[in-house]
């Protein structure tokens, strides 16, 4: 029992973490159609900035030798200017492209990124100890809980609230979900596009920068794919949730996380291996029975 | 004879040139050159069949790369190191674990089992909504490099298979190139083919004339399986090796690539990609190994070429959006007064205008 409490925590953790990330890539694509593959490189550079450039293994670190609360603002801070540096770059001269063609250019924007990346920082793997006392395990009620899931837990839930109110009760919070649910009836009723667009890419590179940092803390580890795997799970999760919905794109996130947790535990020792397998297979069976996603909105369906 | 000059012209002016150009490659081209003109065409033959779906269909797939891996890895399984394979590969049913089969029959079964395995898949993609499918490629792709990395005793995990026979020469390769071009051509000139395009210009209209989006996405998904599949053949007996890493996010960017930059809605554009895109990678392959300039030497670090790619695809996307061939064929020259002559060719212009 005790042990499916820990499991739990666990899977909520995981869930938590994938939802954020879907959250994210569901407000850029409600506002502009854009899957945007960089999510992933927004965090694998915030993790990045904690260093100093240099081939070394164990860099000096940069922003990781602030204190806590000025490397959290500078970290999330520099995420935040790239994201929003690369919708004025490379994704507002194709706004009015075709959601194929903005599928591609954010994988290119996110191959560059990549190849920037290695170029600066070289291609190996590196080690990072930022936030060490935090993976200490706390005791509750009897139920030893890794510290770092408890933290991911506590700043996922944080955010996701926060998110909701600021989504449901500010102005510009409402102006998004009414341009996420129909963006040109949005334009012709006064919501700003370039404003609005903006927003929703500030949002992405703050989620990335909390994530990243989160990754950082509970791995030590940087690589230049770090961001890849989340960024995945969160694109099938907005699929699965229903492509446009924000409620859907948590709720696919739940579920990837909960479902990648639950098979960590329970599949047999020799299995483990192929989870990501599974969850990704897990996710072509929720499509095959509801294609369109689990909660489905006018934007699914293209207009004619 | 004129007939079949216009009805085939688009593909004669692709294919003649690229014969000829490997004559005088195999004639006069130092053994570098030799080299990457084979990398270059094998590459050509992946971009063609990422073409037959995503050009013809106007969905993007990251999925291909799986096939390309499934039909390589079955031919390492065929061919490969008869000596070494029962221990290292133990896991392999005894047939292909005991025995060595001959060339041509285990490329031909790998390039089908890729092809069974693409059908198998596009049943459940295909009736996904357009971008749904195009995402839930990646899915299949991330799945497939799972299974092959963590599958020790079939697949030896992420180490490389060693000691695949080699036969992938230039004239090897160039064979393949032309197949499977002349594959395309037919298919996109066929009515699976004209119907597919209709529904990439406007699904809902297709639709209303009767055309099955999912049966004729299918059906280029099955098919573009199995030319990637070749593909994959090709380069496992071209490099002797076969390694799961090689066929992930790298590789299924550089056909993207190929593809974006010369124009993905046209045979020629595919072509023209490959041959831009394969003389930039050897340009800065070359840079990155160090260049002399007079008595100064100098090389570009690693990771410039992928730098260099990405930002020429994304101008290209934005300033060209269609690609240098904007989606056209190359058309075989002809006077004003036969112009009228074949209306297939006409569907086909009025195809690519809109």
């Amino acid at each position: 029992m005790m042990n499916f409490v820990q499991v739990m925590i666990d899977a909520l953790a995981l869930g938590s973490l994938y939802a954020l990330v879907a959250l994210a890539i569901g407000l850029v694509f409600g506002v502009m159609r854009l899957v945007n593959f960089a999510q992933a490189d927004y965090i694998t550079l915030g993790a990045y900035s904690l260093v100093v450039p240099t081939a070394s293994i164990t860099p000096p670190l940069l922003f990781g030798a602030l204190s806590p609360a000025l490397m959290i603002l500078a970290v999330i801070g520099m995420v935040t200017m790239l994201a929003l540096m690369t919708e004025r770059i490379a994704f507002r001269p194709l706004r009015r492209s075709d959601p194929a063609t903005l599928l591609i250019s954010s994988f290119a924007v996110s191959y560059f990124l990549q190849s920037l990346l290695t170029l600066v920082h070289g291609g190996r793997p590196k080690a990072v100890n930022i936030g060490g006392a935090l993976t200490q395990p706390v005791e509750f009620a009897g139920i030893r809980i890794p510290g770092v899931q408890l933290l991911t837990l506590t700043v996922a839930m944080t955010l996701l609230v926060a998110l909701v109110l600021f989504l449901k009760k500010t102005p510009i919070g409402i102006q998004l979900r009414a341009a996420a649910e129909d963006f040109q009836m949005a334009r012709l009723l006064g919501v700003p596009a370039n404003r609005v667009i903006a927003i929703a890419f500030a949002i992405s590179g703050i989620l990335a920068g909390t994530i990243s940092l989160l990754f950082v803390i509970q791995t030590g580890l940087l690589s230049i794919g770090m961001g890849i795997t989340p960024v995945v799970y969160a694109f099938f999760a907005t699929v699965i949730g229903g492509m446009g919905s924000l409620g859907g794109a948590v709720l696919g996130g739940m579920v990837v996380g909960v479902a990648s947790a639950l098979l960590q535990t329970y599949l047999p020792a020799d299995l483990r291996a192929f989870r990501d397998a599974g969850v990704f297979g897990l996710v072509i069976l929720i499509l095959l029975v509801r294609p369109q996603g689990l909660i489905v909105t006018g934007a699914a369906k293209e207009r004619v | 004879m004129k007939r079949i000059l216009q009805d085939y012209g688009p593909l004669l002016i692709l294919v003649v040139p690229l014969i000829v150009a490997v004559a005088l490659l195999d004639q006069f081209g130092s053994s570098i050159l030799n080299r990457n003109a084979t990398e270059a065409l094998i590459r050509l033959v992946f971009a063609v069949g990422l073409y037959i779906f995503v050009g013809n269909s106007g969905l993007m797939s990251f999925g291909h790369m799986a096939f390309a891996a499934i039909a390589a890895y079955a031919a390492a399984w065929q061919t490969c190191c008869a000596m070494l394979k029962p221990i290292t590969m133990s896991g392999l049913p005894d047939i292909l674990r005991e025995n060595t089969f001959p060339l041509l029959p285990a490329a031909m079964t790998s390039v089908a089992l890729a092809g069974i395995v693409a059908l198998l898949s596009g049943l459940i993609l295909m009736r996904l909504s357009g971008l749904g499918a195009s995402i839930s490629t990646l899915a299949l792709l991330f799945i497939l490099n799972v299974v092959y990395s963590n599958w020790e005793s079939v697949t030896m995990g992420t180490s490389t298979i060693v000691g695949l026979p080699i036969y992938v020469t230039l004239w090897v390769a160039l064979g393949c190139a032309v197949l499977v071009m002349t594959v395309a051509y037919v298919f996109q000139r066929s009515s699976w083919g004209l119907m597919l395009r209709a529904t990439r210009e406007d699904e809902v209209a297709a639709a209303s004339v009767g055309i099955s989006l999912y049966w004729m996405r299918l059906a280029a998904f099955t098919l573009s399986g199995m030319v990637a599949g070749l593909g994959g053949v090709l380069m496992a007996h071209f490099m002797g090796t076969v390694s799961i890493t090689s066929f992930f996010l790298n590789l299924t960017f550089l056909v993207l690539a190929m593809l974006v930059v010369g124009g993905m809605r046209s045979l020629a554009g595919a072509v023209v990609g490959v041959a831009v895109i394969s003389l930039i990678i050897n340009v800065f392959r070359t840079a990155e190994a160090g260049i002399s300039l007079g008595p100064i030497q100098f090389a570009l670090p690693a990771g410039t070429q992928e730098l260099i790619l990405a930002a020429l695809m994304l101008l290209i996307l934005i300033f060209r959006k269609d690609g240098i061939m904007a989606g056209r064929e190359i058309e075989w020259p002809r006077r004003r007064s036969t112009a009228v002559a074949s209306s297939a060719a006409k569907t086909m212009e009025l195809d690519n205008r809109a």
